[in-house]
């Protein structure tokens, strides 16, 4: 019972953060109908360009929370740029392309972005600097610690305000009333090319954030991470239902759960004929029991175009 | 004064020629139509004046200025308002959001809740239902949405594409009803309808399109009494 509440709660953790990814790829995917494949790469800066400020800032004595504030508030912009860039170079020049031209264009740019990275902080894995010190809480047999609920906190308060943002302001309406059908909002003076540009925008800040606690939590970064980061976030996409937020986040923690929940019994269930290490297998699973028997997600509608 | 002048307007879909160099205008107060049948090139005329469908020769001015290749979501500021055929309604959106998507290029807050609630004193089944999504509704009231839709915008001409299509003849008596309305509010209307009787008995001028061109233009009374369009549109035998 203490391993299943442990696992729980590394599940939730890692979860929330596949969430804040995964509303990145549904956002982009419900305003415009493209998976955005470099996504993942984006996470990927985020933490790189963290690990810079935080490496730099650490010998200082500032206080850590500060430091990594630091880290954060640097990498959004810097992520913000990327995502616009995503747009205006490798997207909206394909907009109106057939569907195939645009994915395969954002493979190249993931691998654009990849190797950029790779020039810049080499092919090592990077050890983020663990300047905050990690706290364990006991509750019952299980153990939380500061950071983990840091992460839970920050991916709870930023899903929480995308939410408002996108139910309850004027721009969140127009975003939505382009996602469904954008020649109608260009004729209620929507400028749709200014509305995506945010939606790539928002992505893109919230993909920096994750990649700071992506960072932080497992300590290391890696030129690589965003792509598996990227897949499962997309996954979890999918099986919260492309296109629909509620369904980002839903299926982001779900994922996570059944990742570590996975991860923790799968030895017992199995003789110990798979492992632990078969953890990134169950993103996968999930993906294609989602894609077999319920195509259109969890909280998916049916996907269908109307004018 | 003329608020909308169209000369020479052409629009192609590939090869295809759909409107084929046509002219007419729309004067300040005037509730014009434009009728003919399916595929004559009317709702094509009307996306290439909004600017969704480019328009491959001729001017398009509006207001004086000429307005060919802008965006529609700029005319919106200016006052130039399509409603789409099939209506447009954001299945997703409530009734209220719907409206509000309406006074998107509008920035006076209690002004835009004022027309809300004047919409909602002009249409009394869209109060009843402004927190439903708009893919509950019927045609008809899906039609009233379009409608407050875009006087939301507060328009200064207002483009009508086809108000009456899929409704029962209750609600199209109805829908025609309001259109005359709003002519009498000050907002003047080009109105593109299928049925053409209706059409001609709410407007002033009417044109009748066939095939790309436009073959009869006059006072809507004359075109009532026109034996051409008495035969060809108001499914009158000439005896």
């Amino acid at each position: 019972m203490d391993i299943f509440i442990q696992q729980l709660i590394n599940g939730v953790t890692l979860g929330s953060v596949y969430a804040v990814v995964a509303l990145g790829y549904t956002m982009v995917y419900g305003i415009i109908q493209l998976i955005n494949f470099a996504h993942g790469e984006v996470v990927m800066i985020g933490a790189m360009v963290a690990f810079s400020v935080i490496t730099a800032l650490a010998p200082g004595g500032w206080p850590p929370l500060m430091v990594v504030a630091a880290g954060t508030i640097v990498a959004i912009p810097v992520c913000m740029a990327i995502g616009y860039g995503l747009e205006r170079i490798a997207y909206r020049p394909l907009r109106n392309a057939p569907r195939l031209a645009p994915l395969i264009s954002a493979i190249g740019m993931s691998i654009i972005l990849q190797h950029l990275a790779l020039l810049v902080w080499s092919r090592n894995f990077i050890a983020f600097p663990q300047i905050i010190k990690s706290e364990p809480y006991h509750i019952g047999g299980a153990i939380i610690t500061n950071v983990q609920i840091a992460i839970i906190a920050t991916s709870v308060a930023m899903m929480a305000g995308l939410a408002l943002m996108v139910y309850r302001t004027r721009l969140g309406t127009a975003m939505r009333a382009t996602a469904q059908n954008p020649q109608v909002a260009g004729l209620m003076g929507v400028d749709i090319n200014r509305i995506i540009a945010v939606t790539f925008l928002i992505a893109a800040a919230l993909a920096a954030v994750a990649g700071v606690m992506v960072g932080s939590y497992y300590g290391i970064a890696h030129y690589q991470m965003g792509s598996l980061l990227g897949l499962k976030a997309f996954s979890a996409a999918v099986l919260g239902g492309i296109g629909n937020l509620p369904g980002a986040m839903l299926g982001g923690v779900l994922l996570g759960v059944v990742e570590a929940l996975g991860a923790g019994y799968i030895g017992d269930f199995t003789n110990n004929w798979f492992g632990s290490n078969y953890q990134d297998v169950f993103a996968f699973i999930v993906l294609i029991a989602v894609l077999v028997f319920r195509p259109t997600g969890l909280l998916g509608e049916r996907v269908g175009d109307r004018t | 004064m003329n608020l909308l002048e169209v000369e020479g307007l052409e629009v192609r879909y590939g090869g295809i020629r759909a409107v084929k160099g046509i002219d007419l205008r729309v004067e300040q107060g005037e509730l014009v139509c434009l009728i003919g049948a399916n595929g004559a090139g009317k709702s094509s005329t009307l996306r290439a004046i909004v600017g969704i469908t480019r328009a491959a020769a001729g001017s398009v001015r509006y207001g004086g200025a000429a307005i060919a290749g802008r965006p529609a979501f700029e005319l919106v500021r200016e006052g130039l308002v399509m409603v789409p055929e099939g209506r447009g309604i954001f299945h997703q959106l409530t009734v209220a959001e719907n409206l509000a998507m309406g006074a998107f290029a509008r920035d006076d807050a209690p002004a835009i809740r004022r027309d809300r609630e004047r919409i909602f004193a002009l249409f009394p089944r869209l109060a009843e239902r402004r927190g439903q999504t708009g893919g509950t509704l019927s045609g008809g009231e899906q039609q009233m949405l379009a409608i407050g839709r875009a006087l939301m915008s507060r328009p200064k001409l207002l483009l009508l594409d086809e108000p009456s299509m899929g409704l029962a003849p209750i609600l199209v008596a109805k829908i025609f009803e309001i259109v005359r309305d709003v002519a009498r509010q000050g907002v003047t209307i080009l109105l593109v309808e299928q049925n053409a009787r209706l059409a001609l008995e709410a407007s002033s001028r009417g044109y009748v399109m066939e095939s790309g061109i436009i073959t009869l233009a006059d006072d809507a009374k004359k075109l009532l009494a026109d034996p051409k369009v008495r035969e060809a549109y108001l499914g009158e035998g000439v005896e």
